[in-house]
């Protein structure tokens, strides 16, 4: 066991499988050479060469084409986005082609990509640098979606994700790399040092894909977070002293429908989550679904915390962050009614 | 009312609807003038070949010049007999669709040398990247017409399942990549497929094709970086058919003189071909074939034809171009001009041609009859419905599971 950051986690994971599987390749804008703007891509050029690890032309579009083609021929190619707010160029290479191949050629043709792509705020992005658009590649049938929320989550899902058979969107939420973040903005940066999370394993091992997690478990009402409103989350719950049951989804598509299931009709209430605006977003299926499937054991209407159904602003960044305050209120709402 | 004097330019054709053909606006260079360079050439050396015009049948139907590619006459026999076959295929499958035995359908009449020639100067195991209008290739490489058919009118033996539209082919086996539909979108995946040849250190290339029209998309520009930036072993075909549905080819061109001058600025080697010369689209494929096979690079080859039909099943020429004006195309027709070029050597005659015709036509009427007892897009069988449900993910997650429940199957 080590001690990583996500950043390094996700190093790590690119490091094991390039060196387990010769046909693993990464590539995006500024990844190769200089390992990309938050380093998930160090020193994977130095170590595995120039056609292994290298940087694309600013280009979403080509870079996802580019990874379809190679995977069309055997390859695995890791392609990254930059930034998710920059993904959206290469969107009809995903939404048309990537998540299609298998289905429009009856598996004839397969084309297991990874896209990599950091999301989420707390950076102070501004709005082009800040969003989480996992909704949009939920509606997409063919690819999954996976977000972590720790170190040592990302990596054993990283794995999965270039050892799937089916291409998959990894989301990175970005105020996670360098450490937990509990959703006070004012505090000292923390470490996942110091984070049981942050003991990672330096050899292969991976998490299934489709499996989410009880993160904290609880009897008064269930949590549904991924990526960094899972910490918001419990952070919450241990601010409120509300006996919050938290499940951190960690995969979007295809979602663990027992894991929520059972915890909502063991507690009958239930908040759901995201940082992306709220209408029509992932919060949404997941409310319809748990309404579907635990409508008798529910007390009380299930409650969204989200972001608002704005840009995200850069001024006023921590007004529109879902803060500990946000879930704290719905676990009231649900708790009241 | 429509203002006679436009605040910003339009292009338009030079005639529209009730006007006379007229194509007299196009220069054409003369068969056999270009010359042929080193196939190693850089790519920025190939400005005269982007901007003028290879030709190798002369209007005598005579192979002129540096870039004949001096084939025997079995193989042009077999590039005729593709090209024939194609057209009848064609024919034939229009008058289904218009029986209401198909959904839709797409002709490929006068671009038959594009896709045949091009498809025999590749190796059959280089990979192709084809747009809906090259079913020519699949002819070149000897695929079943039974089973191009049962795609066709999406059966029990499609082998598509009935996942997509008719004549959007997939045939792994004969290295032919899936038909999007949606346009350009091939363009820079074949970039990727070459580079991962290249990876694999195998001498395999790919090579793909976009109409003239889809040029505009970002994922042409986006192939073209992507094909200069690795130098990959791909050929990276635009057949200029003059049409886009209904749309000339000089909204996608803009001032653009040639399709193939826009290679130049990425540094790409770039040919504008007679596509209706069959021994022109074969020489300059296998010369864009040995560069990228030398490791020189790509290859961006335009292919100069005419859409001698209409778009679509769906659409009606005369509403956007004079009737009669595929007959004035000033290049011919690419089968009367093999055709011609065989007669003259002495290796063809119009017997021949006829009793081929006949053949090919019978072929064609015996394989829809064929494919017919495999079932129907409106009478069945059709693919199992609880096929829908499979090939989304390698295996069905508890939604699709749950949904095909719900559909009962």
């Amino acid at each position: 066991m080590a001690k990583m950051n996500m950043i390094q986690a996700l190093n790590s994971a690119l490091d094991v499988m390039m060196e387990r599987d010769p046909d693993v390749v990464s590539f995006g804008e500024d990844a190769g050479y200089f390992g990309g703007v938050f380093r998930v891509t160090a020193n994977l050029q130095k170590k595995y060469g120039l056609d292994r690890s290298f940087d694309a032309p600013i280009n979403e579009a080509a870079i996802v084409a580019m990874a379809i083609g190679m995977a069309a021929k055997g390859l695995k190619p890791v392609a990254e986005i930059q930034f998710a707010d920059y993904i959206f160029p290469g969107l009809d290479q995903i939404v048309s082609e990537l998540s299609r191949i298998r289905y429009r050629t009856a598996g004839a043709f397969q084309v297991p990509v990874v896209i990599r792509t950091p999301c989420g705020g707390g950076i102070r992005g501004g709005q082009t640098h800040s969003m989480s658009p996992e909704a949009f590649f939920t509606h997409i049938p063919g690819v999954q979606v996976v977000m972590p929320s720790n170190p040592y989550d990302a990596k054993g899902l990283l794995i999965s994700a270039i050892e799937s058979p089916d291409p998959v969107i990894f989301f990175e939420p970005k105020r996670l790399y360098n450490g937990p973040f509990d959703g006070h903005s004012g505090g000292a940066l923390a470490s996942w040092g110091n984070h049981p999370k942050g003991e990672v394993p330096e050899g292969h091992y991976s998490l299934p894909i489709g499996k989410a997690e009880v993160v904290r478990e609880g009897k008064d009402v269930t949590i549904v977070a991924y990526g960094t409103l899972v910490l918001v989350a419990q952070a919450a719950a241990e601010k409120s002293g509300i006996d919050a049951e938290i499940i951190d989804l960690k995969t979007l598509v295809p979602y663990d429908i027992e894991t929520i299931a059972r915890s909502v009709n063991k507690t009958g209430r239930c908040v759901v989550s995201q940082e992306a605006p709220r209408t029509s977003g992932f919060a949404a299926e997941l409310a319809a679904q748990i309404q579907e499937e635990c409508f008798y054991a529910l007390e009380a209407p299930i409650q969204r915390v989200t972001g608002w159904d704005t840009p995200y602003p850069h001024a006023h960044e921590w007004s529109y962050f879902p803060g500990p305050e946000r879930f704290i209120n719905a676990m009231n709402a649900v708790l009241e009614a | 009312m429509a203002n006679d004097a436009p605040r910003f330019h339009v292009p338009a054709p030079h005639v529209r609807p009730g006007d006379t053909p007229d194509f007299s606006h196009i220069k054409l260079q003369p068969a056999g003038e270009a010359k042929r360079p080193d196939p190693a050439v850089a790519g920025m050396e190939t400005r005269d070949l982007a901007l003028g015009l290879i030709g190798v049948l002369d209007h005598n139907h005579q192979a002129v010049g540096e870039w004949d590619p001096k084939l025997d006459a079995d193989v042009l026999r077999e590039g005729l007999k593709h090209m024939v076959l194609t057209r009848v295929y064609d024919d034939r499958m229009l008058k289904l669709q218009r029986q209401g035995k198909m959904s839709f359908y797409m002709k490929s009449t006068g671009e038959e040398a594009v896709a045949v020639a091009g498809a025999m100067a590749l190796d059959k195991g280089d990979m192709v990247f084809p747009s809906y209008r090259q079913q020519g290739i699949l002819f070149a490489r000897g695929r079943d017409i039974v089973d191009m058919m049962c795609h066709c009118i999406s059966n029990s033996r499609d082998n598509l399942k009935g996942r997509q539209l008719p004549v959007h082919y997939t045939w792994a086996e004969g290295n032919f990549f899936s038909i999007s539909g949606n346009l350009a979108t091939q363009f820079p995946q074949a970039v990727g497929y070459a580079m991962a040849c290249q990876y694999k250190g195998e001498s395999q290339i790919a090579a793909t094709w976009i109409g003239e029209g889809s040029t505009a998309e970002g994922d042409f520009h986006g192939a073209l970086v992507l094909a200069s930036t690795y130098k990959a072993p791909v050929i990276l075909n635009v057949v200029n058919n003059q049409w886009a549905i209904s749309t000339f080819q000089g909204i996608a061109a803009g001032d653009a003189p040639t399709f193939a001058a826009k290679g130049l600025g990425y540094g790409l080697a770039s040919l504008r071909v007679d596509g209706n010369d069959f021994l022109a689209v074969y020489a300059a494929t296998q010369w864009a074939a040995a560069r990228a096979r030398a490791g020189k690079g790509a290859t961006v080859i335009e292919t100069f034809t005419y859409r001698a039909d209409a778009h679509s099943t769906s659409d009606d020429p005369s509403g956007y171009r004079p009737k009669g004006e595929n007959e004035k195309w000033p290049l011919g027709d690419p089968i009367a001009r093999l055709k011609n070029h065989l007669i003259g050597l002495g290796e063809w005659d119009e017997e021949r041609h006829a009793a081929l015709e006949k053949e090919l036509n019978e072929l064609v009427i015996a394989a829809y009859k064929e494919a017919e007892s495999y079932g129907t897009l409106h009478d069945g069988p059709l693919s199992p419905v609880e096929s829908i449900f499979e090939d989304v993910y390698a295996e069905q997650d508890w939604r699709l599971r749950r949904q095909r429940q719900d559909l009962g199957v």
